[in-house]
């Protein structure tokens, strides 16, 4: 299927379209994507970077596979993904808050979630709309949960979304990375470090 | 990826764990003379398979009952026989959730009683293979070829390939599970092909070692967490979104339809590196093609041959994977076709149905000739066939008697 299809911030549609539905294709080893088309990945890592330095509020939404230290390589990355957060908190003006919640499980929780404390994979666009959150990232979530919640966001909200995955990537994110390891969160910390104040700050 | 840094030891059965891509495209191949079940068996031993289950229904059983001998042998963990298809599909879902590479055959009736598991699967993201020896599946009862129940299976969610060939068969399952473990694909994969003509028939296939075997699965790269009463596929089987009657559950559910649907997409590009494209053409530039999937395609390359002996140019497409379904090759290959063929073993024809949709100009598909219940297909007739399409008069291979 030719395309022409660019993941964009929403709100998109009632009931948007998944991206691979629409021809868009997950980046090779190496590469990543952004708005649907494939880049090298530092290009994305800058991209990522400036959203985070720009958002009035950007989010890192850890999930399930890094919120626990159920082996060596998860408990790097939570270590990896607080750095990023700690990075980001710093590098940002006093105007924008940082913010760093949960997808703690998936289970659907009726009649609904506290959205200050968690994300749920069934429900994301709420905890988006309480916090207002304008950019996010998922790291540490199951693939397919990951693009449910994606989709779900795109669909409903105006949030730029970006996932950390440590599969194949996700193309119902903005911007995807592939094959996240715990160097590869720290890279992106260091992107945003280098931009500080070259970026400008969102206005009111 | 974690089971990589398995390849060079052994398994439980003593078979050096090898690069799946070396072992299906650089080992060393040898030629046997075996029956298509001959050839489940021979993959399945070198498939590094946790778990078989099935029950008997012609013409799958005798695959079936070899697949035991494996497990006697040690290169299954574990094998049972269901209480029926519906059990054993069941249980197929039991040990994928908890982690198993499984492996199951069926046929006919077996697959429509088992259906209501094929979404399931495809839903819960379950990466498990099944061989669909397809037979007639309608009253009065026929133990005989015909391929009407894969159009039952294209709505799933699941991977269904049509393999031609015994050689086709053993190639692809091993090929198979290397695309739905895919963490963007892991889907489960009905790998079909037609009954007795390929699974009972012998024919010569090349086979990789015997000491060789496939990278074991990893359950952890899975796209959902591990079995959990706790977490959703699970979780929504007993809390389901259906009862819950707002916006929100509805969205969920839908974007869950979507998101199986888009691993198939994704199956596309891993699809294509494995079996060398989503279909094979022969002479492309011919006006004339003909278009199938399975031992039709067999039949179709013996029509093309008398046709040549007449003069009549006739090029063969062959469709490997209905899905994914091949839309924009199937477009490029038949964009200078005038006339299209496309000759079926199943009442319906499914797959010019699908053909119809998908390019430009439907009117240049002729859907047919049809042969279902059990009948062969004679190139004959399907030259005929072609004949009459274009206007030239050829004899009825009906009337040869009178």
């Amino acid at each position: 299927m030719s395309t022409m299809y660019e993941v964009l911030p929403g709100p998109e549609h009632f009931l948007p379209p998944a991206a691979a539905s629409m021809g868009v294709r997950l980046p090779d080893p190496g590469q990543a994507h952004i708005h649907g088309k494939i880049v090298n990945e530092d290009e994305a890592m800058e991209v990522a970077a400036r959203q985070f330095l720009s958002a009035k509020v950007p989010t890192i939404f850890p999930g399930p596979l890094v919120l626990w230290a159920w082996n060596e390589k998860a408990a790097k990355k939570a270590t990896a993904i607080r750095h990023l957060y700690e990075t980001i908190k710093e590098s940002v003006t006093p105007s924008q808050q940082a913010m760093l919640i949960p997808m703690p499980d998936y289970r659907p929780k009726y009649p609904k979630i506290n959205p200050e404390i968690e994300i749920n994979p069934n429900h994301p666009n709420l905890t988006i709309w309480h916090n207002k959150i304008d950019a996010c990232m998922f790291v540490g979530v199951h693939c397919h949960q990951a693009n449910l919640s994606l989709k779900i966001i795109r669909g409903g909200t105006y949030c730029y979304t970006m996932a950390m995955c440590a599969q194949a990537g996700h193309e119902d994110a903005m911007v995807s990375f592939r094959d996240a390891t715990a160097d590869k969160i720290m890279r992106l910390a260091d992107w945003v470090k280098k931009l500080k104040g070259s970026v400008a700050p969102p206005k009111d | 990826m974690a089971t990589q840094s398995l390849v060079g030891t052994k398994n439980r059965s003593g078979q050096v764990v090898t690069d799946a891509w070396k072992m299906m495209h650089e080992a060393e191949r040898s030629p046997c003379f075996f029956t298509g079940s001959e050839v489940i068996k021979e993959a399945i031993r070198r498939a590094n398979c946790d778990v078989m289950i099935a029950y008997p229904i012609t013409p799958q059983s005798e695959a079936a009952a070899l697949i035991g001998e494996l497990f006697a042998e040690g290169f299954i963990g574990d094998y049972f026989r269901g209480e029926s298809e519906f059990a054993v599909m069941s249980q197929c879902a039991g040990a994928a959730f908890g982690g198993a590479r499984v492996f199951t055959t069926t046929a006919g009736p077996g697959t429509m009683r088992a259906m209501e598991n094929f979404p399931m699967w495809a839903g819960a993201r379950l990466p498990i293979q099944m061989i669909v020896t397809c037979r007639g599946i309608n009253s009065p009862l026929s133990i005989q070829p015909d391929t009407l129940e894969i159009s039952y299976l294209l709505n799933t969610g699941m991977l269904v390939w049509h393999a031609e060939t015994a050689q086709d068969f053993y190639d692809w399952i091993l090929k198979g599970y290397m695309v739905s473990e895919e963490p963007d694909v892991h889907l489960p994969l009905a790998l079909c092909c037609d009954g007795f003509f390929v699974t009972h028939t012998k024919d010569v296939v090349n086979l990789t070692p015997a000491d060789m075997c496939l990278p074991p699965y990893d359950p952890y790269r899975s796209p959902v967490p591990c079995m959990d009463m706790e977490c959703p596929p699970v979780r929504m089987m007993r809390d389901p979104f259906v009862m819950k009657s707002n916006y929100i559950s509805y969205a969920t559910h839908a974007s869950w339809q979507q998101e199986v649907w888009a691993a198939v997409e994704r199956s596309r590009k891993h699809t294509i590196r494995w079996l060398d494209g989503l279909i094979e053409v022969d002479r492309p530039d011919a006006e004339i093609l003909i278009v199938s999937s399975g031992t039709a395609v067999s039949q179709g390359r013996e029509a093309q041959a008398l046709l040549e002996e007449d003069g009549i140019e006739v090029g063969i497409v062959k469709v490997k994977t209905l899905r994914p379904w091949p839309e924009e090759e199937i477009r490029q290959a038949t964009k200078n076709a005038k006339h299209i063929i496309v000759p079926e073993f199943n009442v319906t024809g499914w797959l010019a149905k699908e053909i119809r949709a998908t390019i430009p100009d439907a009117d240049r598909v002729y859907a047919g000739p049809h042969v279902c219940g059990g009948m062969t297909m004679p190139p004959e007739v399907i030259a005929a066939d072609i004949k009459k399409h274009l206007g030239i008069k050829a004899e009825s291979l009906a009337g040869r008697g009178s």
